[in-house]
């Protein structure tokens, strides 16, 4: 009769969190950052239709990197989240807090119950009145949580864009400086392709929803 | 239509969806009811006009009741009805056609958003038949055809599009009556605007449930139009302006414009 081996928990999620980064370190990179009008959502994304950034609530937007089926589970998970509780109390109800807790119970409980866990990490972002009431949260695979002022940088080789737009960039930026700067960061040798640029923001000046995706024309004039 | 992306079958599943319940006496005294709205086609799109009555039998529950809301971008929605049944539908369909949007990225077609809110209606039929009926009316810009159409519905989830102008509310007889004088499916949006108001006028002439331009308190009929550039509210400025021009011509002319048997149409 065979027995299973005695795998320690330690190794159980050492093992799981080495699978899960290896999966996410795989996929390009997304910046998420809160400029002066707006806070902009920009992925390198050759997809035209798998978008890797989508609209939650009026003041909330969500991006993510890695396994697409998966977060594409989760984006429809906030939005249902969002306009349940927007119908159900008021509109102005719907927090961005209450969205990252969610999706941080949900990733948390997959990343220890699951055989697999997800090869995701998501941000969810509220724009506030100035780029100071940003909320920015960033939500790892494991369900950590991580609320980051500024811009949040994940997917791909994250650490070397993060480093480049700490370099060129800081709080207070307008639109087209951040825009710029997240381009530079997300292609630093080569001229970037605007086709393969998924960018949007949500606006702070807006009334109702302020969440919009940026054309390629927008983005070009931007970039100049 | 997919389930995954409806907003209202996901209530349905989690019980919130608010349901039937059995009532014993006359309903119209119990909740106040809305009235008339009208919706005409222009050059430009379509527009949606509502007076600002709601009654409780022979009472005026609110003077300034909102009966015409912006559906989405391309889209207007009108009420007629048991009021607070009817105004929980506008929010219900407003938040199923963000909701689908969202999650499919790309917004319903127009006839789309007009079967979706047949299907919503129709599982109010219970309250319906109870004497909580609820009639809306629907009206957009269709960017596919290139028109403002509008579709009226029955209690029953019923959906029949109609061609240039209807009504609906308690006043809609009288409405309609005078749309189809002054109506003209080649007006512009501020012919258009003028013809809402003159219709309003004539419902509230002569149906005690629907309210009339209100000068002392300053309340006029909501309109809004939708068209290539989407939902746009008329200020009310301008609605005050044209109803106290209206009042004017209607001094000397009380039953309004008239029009002509020989050759088409007039609104001076």
């Amino acid at each position: 009769m065979s027995m299973p081996y005695y795998v320690s928990p330690e190794q159980i999620i050492a093992d799981k969190a080495e699978f899960a980064r290896k999966g996410i370190a795989r996929g390009r990179s997304v910046i998420v950052a809160s400029a002066t009008d707006a806070i902009y959502f920009i992925a390198d994304n050759p997809s035209r239709a798998l978008h890797k950034i989508g609209e939650i609530y009026d003041r909330i937007g969500f991006a993510a990197v890695g396994r697409y089926n998966e977060f594409e589970n989760l984006r429809v998970a906030g939005v249902r989240l969002a306009d349940t509780r927007g119908y159900s109390y008021d509109r102005t109800d719907v927090t961005v807090r209450t969205i990252a807790n969610a999706y941080a119970q949900t990733l948390g409980s997959i990343f220890i119950e699951a055989a697999k866990p997800f090869e995701v990490e998501i941000a969810v972002a509220q724009v506030g009145d100035t780029p100071n009431q940003d909320q920015l949260y960033r939500i790892s695979f494991d369900g950590s949580v991580h609320d980051q002022a500024g811009f949040i940088c994940m997917g791909g080789d994250s650490e070397t864009v993060g480093n480049h737009m700490e370099q060129n960039w800081k709080i207070g930026a307008s639109g087209q400086d951040t825009l710029k700067a997240a381009v530079n960061a997300l292609f630093p040798e080569t001229k970037p392709d605007i086709t393969s640029l998924e960018v949007a923001t949500l606006s702070r000046t807006g009334e109702g929803r302020c969440f919009s995706r940026s054309s390629a024309e927008e983005i070009a004039k931007l970039l100049g | 239509m997919n389930p995954e992306s409806s907003f209202a079958a996901h209530l349905q599943s989690q019980g919130k969806l608010p349901s039937a319940i059995s009532m014993g006496t006359s309903p119209e005294h119990l909740a106040p009811h809305g009235t008339t709205i009208v919706s005409l086609r222009h050059a430009e799109g379509v527009l949606m006009a509502g007076d600002r009555r709601a009654t409780m039998g022979n009472f005026i529950a609110q003077r300034d009741i909102q009966k015409v809301f912006p559906a989405d971008t391309y889209s207007l929605i009108g009420i007629a009805g048991s009021a607070g049944i009817a105004l929980e539908l506008v929010r219900l369909f407003q938040v199923e056609l963000e909701h689908y949007e969202k999650i499919e990225g790309t917004a319903l077609s127009l006839n789309g958003k007009a079967n979706r809110l047949s299907s919503l209606l129709r599982s109010n039929l219970g309250l319906a038949m109870q004497g909580l009926a609820v009639v809306p009316l629907f009206a957009g810009f269709d960017s596919n055809l290139n028109i403002g159409r509008i579709f009226s519905y029955d209690v029953t989830g019923g959906r029949y599009e109609e061609h240039d102008f209807f009504a609906v509310g308690s006043g809609s007889q009288f409405a309609r009556g005078a749309l189809k004088k002054i109506n003209a499916l080649d007006q512009s949006e501020d012919e258009a605007i003028a013809a809402a108001i003159e219709a309003l006028f004539d419902a509230a002439d002569d149906d005690s449930a629907t309210g009339g331009p209100d000068i002392s308190r300053g309340i006029f009929p909501v309109i809004y139009t939708a068209g290539p550039q989407g939902v746009r509210e008329i200020a009310n400025d301008r609605i005050a302006q044209l109803s106290q021009e209206m009042l004017l011509r209607r001094s000397v002319e009380p039953n309004g414009p008239r029009a002509h048997l020989t050759n088409g149409r007039d609104r001076t």
